[in-house]
């Protein structure tokens, strides 16, 4: 039996916690304190009326480590559930980006990241004379591809949500917890 | 004030009083003052006045050790609540259950650099099970009743509250404890009955099987320990302890192979290595225990009963896993093994006692002593007949600091009995025994307290004789005295060349007039004729004593599994030390 299977996966997992101070730092520094990654993190109050939040994260580790991963998080007190969307069945992951391509005065290059926006279903949400801002939203692949493709364009500045997930079909985090 | 508005510091007393607290270990400060106050106007909680943060918390944990309640703790803001770090690390590594209260500076002022200041949650995130900054005082009775809920079920270990000032002063309403359920924390403690059904046939079918039992079943209680019992001699099968878990099952019992680990027994490490079934009950497989990783107990199917999922498949892969409080677990284990009418397979299990007691032939904690007047103490010794010596006593408590002699009490003291053992294992504390003793004392008036100690590990907390003193705790304080930090002289002897580097205790106290100038009683044996007597004679003083015991300053313990190196590969005595065994990995280890 080996102790230790080398292959590394990348898992997304959602947790479900209250909406109290030092619960981020809670599960971010259980991550850090035992060295594990955080390749994705975001984080907002989904149940206003019971004071809860949603964090989904996506990390990466040996099968062993995802297990010991979900079983750290799910004994910090605040936290009520832990979900590893990659292991529970299908599940949808969206990431929203910001895309900021400066063209200066070169027209080819303006049209063309207007072009590939329409491919990608990208909307501008700002526009000047020499620069465009792109909102995009996708799974993370194809954000990449999106981004890829825009550098050589003049590519000025990026801001990403982070990975946003959730199980496909009728059952949810919020029900029965 | 009307009946049922109280000032947050009389909320705060009114629901210890309701946690069943009856002692307090603590010292004040500026930004505890009101708790002060409002400790100063009840007789129902008594309050022992340490003389460092840390002894409070160490003190706490003897408590909590020796009783199985929580420990409870008040310290004051900034350097009162980082002095307690060490102590909370210390139980949280070694699941143990305390409340510490720490005071705050007022609400307005935090974040302000104030005085004595200190992010004391941020501090103690990573060093408690779980912690809370109250800021409102109609939230303090129930946080204060979930601190408890939290410390005490499940894993247990540490909760901090960190109360501000302006808080302790503000006027609130108290809250009941029945009142309060705890809205996410409730750990899983019956395990599922087909895996218990499972576990008992894998165990029923083995034929080297043993049990590798953890300080999980000593904080599960009494019962615990005694279910445990009733498996192990039901089954036939050998048992060994971790070193948390020593008292769980009783070492005279013919089945107990001793400890395992780096310094435990041939016998114990060797059956881990050849077993067919291993049965852990509330161990984590250590470091420690496990040696080297890749050949650790490779052709073992293993069980792992645990009551916190996340020591599962943490270091070895399980094949079996129950998450369970131990007590829970064990009990139905041997309702069970009698309902099934299951039997072990004696000749299988023969054979396997066969070879371990050949195993136990090598005598492995073998050490010699010269018997002629005169000759110099060995230190297995010294312990080995404090625990003969003290053998007929009722209720003895053994608390140790860390290195060599807390490896020899643990080999050379056995212990029959849950909660009569208290040592740092997990953070390895030096400076643990002197306050931990000083707790069990507290909780146990008039019980026989002893605190095997090293002379390089009791200056660590020694200002403790100084709290001994103020209540008359009349523990025993026996220092194996080789003027070196043994364990580091001997890991540099073994690894290091023999290259001894900073690990003599030069300018050390003499130990006999320290203990006069606090108070206590000196004494000292330098011998192998005075020990006896020695012992005797501490024992027949009711007041504090330090015994000054002058030991072998060579002395290595052995056995020892070299850092990195498997459970086959120990080393048994001086004359067995080969060819250079330790790896360059192995180096690395701690």
């Amino acid at each position: 039996m080996s102790p230790q299977d080398p292959s590394t996966e990348r898992h997304t997992i959602a947790v479900l916690v209250d909406n109290e101070p030092g619960v981020l730092a809670r599960v971010i520094g259980l991550f850090s304190g035992r060295g594990y990654n955080i390749e994705s993190l975001t984080v907002a109050e989904v149940d206003p009326e019971n004071r809860r939040s949603r964090i989904t994260l996506a990390t990466s580790g040996t099968r062993m480590i995802i297990e010991q991963i979900k079983a750290q998080l799910s004994r910090l007190v605040p936290i009520h559930v832990v979900s590893d969307l990659t292991d529970d069945g299908p599940s949808v992951e969206r990431e929203l980006a910001l895309i900021k391509v400066a063209t200066a005065d070169n027209r080819e290059n303006r049209i063309e990241s207007l072009r590939i926006a329409d491919i990608f279903r990208a909307r501008v949400v700002d526009s000047t004379p020499d620069s465009f801002v792109f909102e995009v939203t996708g799974a993370s692949g194809k954000i990449d591809a999106f981004i890829g493709l825009m550098r050589p364009l003049g590519l000025a500045d990026l801001s990403r949500t982070g990975v946003a997930a959730m199980a496909r079909g009728r059952t949810g985090l919020l029900d029965g917890s | 004030m009307s009946e049922d508005r109280m000032t947050g510091a009389q909320i705060l007393m009114q629901a210890l009083r309701d946690q069943d607290v009856d002692v307090i270990f603590g010292y004040p400060g500026g930004a505890v003052l009101p708790i002060y106050d409002a400790l100063f106007a009840q007789n129902a909680i008594r309050h022992i006045l340490v003389r460092h943060e840390q002894g409070a918390v160490h003190a706490a944990e003897g408590y909590a050790r020796s009783t199985g309640k929580v420990g409870c703790v008040l310290v004051t803001s900034g350097p009162g609540a980082t002095n307690a770090v060490t102590g909370l690390t210390d139980a949280l590594m070694d699941s143990i259950p305390i409340v510490c209260i720490a005071g705050q500076v007022p609400t307005h002022l935090i974040g302000n650099d104030a005085f004595q200041e200190c992010d004391t949650t941020g501090i103690t995130r990573p060093c408690t099970k779980h912690n809370y900054l109250v800021k409102e005082v109609d939230r303090l009775a129930r946080t204060v009743h979930e601190a408890f809920y939290v410390a005490r079920n499940g894993r247990p270990g540490p909760v901090v509250i960190d109360l501000p000032k302006d808080v302790q002063f503000a006027e609130g309403t108290y809250v009941a404890p029945e009142d309060v359920v705890h809205r996410t924390y409730r750990p899983t403690v019956s395990a599922e009955p087909t895996a218990l059904e499972r576990a008992m046939e894998i165990i029923a079918g083995a034929k080297r099987p043993i049990f590798y039992t953890g300080g999980g079943v000593i904080n599960a209680g009494p019962a615990a320990s005694e279910a445990l019992r009733q498996l192990v001699r039901l089954t036939g099968y050998p048992c060994t302890n971790t070193l948390m878990g020593l008292g769980a099952f009783p070492a005279n019992d013919p089945q107990f192979l001793g400890m395992l680990g780096m310094h435990g027994t041939y016998e114990a490490n060797l059956a881990m290595y050849n077993c067919d079934v291993m049965i852990n009950i509330g161990a984590r497989f250590d470091d420690r225990v496990t040696g080297k990783l890749s050949e650790f107990s490779p052709n073992s199917t293993k069980i792992q009963v645990d009551i916190d999922p996340s020591s599962i498949n943490k270091n070895v892969r399980v094949d079996l896993a129950i998450v369970a409080d131990a007590g829970q677990a064990l009990a139905e284990m041997v309702r069970i093994w009698q309902a099934r009418g299951y039997r072990a397979d004696r000749p299988a299990l023969d054979a396997w006692w066969g070879q371990i007691k050949q195993w136990r032939a090598r005598d492995c904690l073998y050490f010699n002593q010269d018997k002629t007047p005169g000759a110099v103490i060995k230190p297995q010794h010294a312990i080995k007949r404090l625990a003969e010596l003290t053998a007929d006593r009722e209720n003895v408590y053994i608390t140790t600091e860390v290195g060599q002699h807390q490896m020899w009490a643990a080999q050379f003291v056995p212990f029959n009995q849950p909660n009569r053992w208290m040592t740092s294992g997990g953070l390895g504390t030096m400076g643990y025994g002197l306050p931990a003793a000083m707790g069990v004392q507290v909780a146990h008036p008039d019980a026989l307290v002893i605190d095997i100690a090293g002379e390089a590990s009791i200056m660590m907390n020694i200002q403790e004789l100084s709290t001994l003193a103020q209540y008359r705790l009349p523990v025993k304080v026996f220092i194996t005295n080789n003027h070196w930090m043994g364990m580091v002289r001997q890991w540099q002897e073994l690894l290091h060349g023999e290259r001894y580097s900073e690990s003599y205790m030069d300018s050390l106290p003499d130990f006999v007039k320290l203990a006069e100038s606090f108070g206590a009683v000196g004494l000292r044996a330098t011998k192998v004729e005075e020990v006896d007597d020695t012992i005797a004679e501490m024992m027949a003083i009711d007041r504090t004593v330090i015994v000054d015991m002058h030991v072998d300053p060579k002395e290595n313990c052995f056995p020892m599994i070299p850092g990195g190196a498997a459970h086959y590969d120990m080393i048994l005595g001086p004359d067995d030390r080969g060819e250079q065994r330790t790896s360059e990995e192995g180096m690395v280890l701690v």
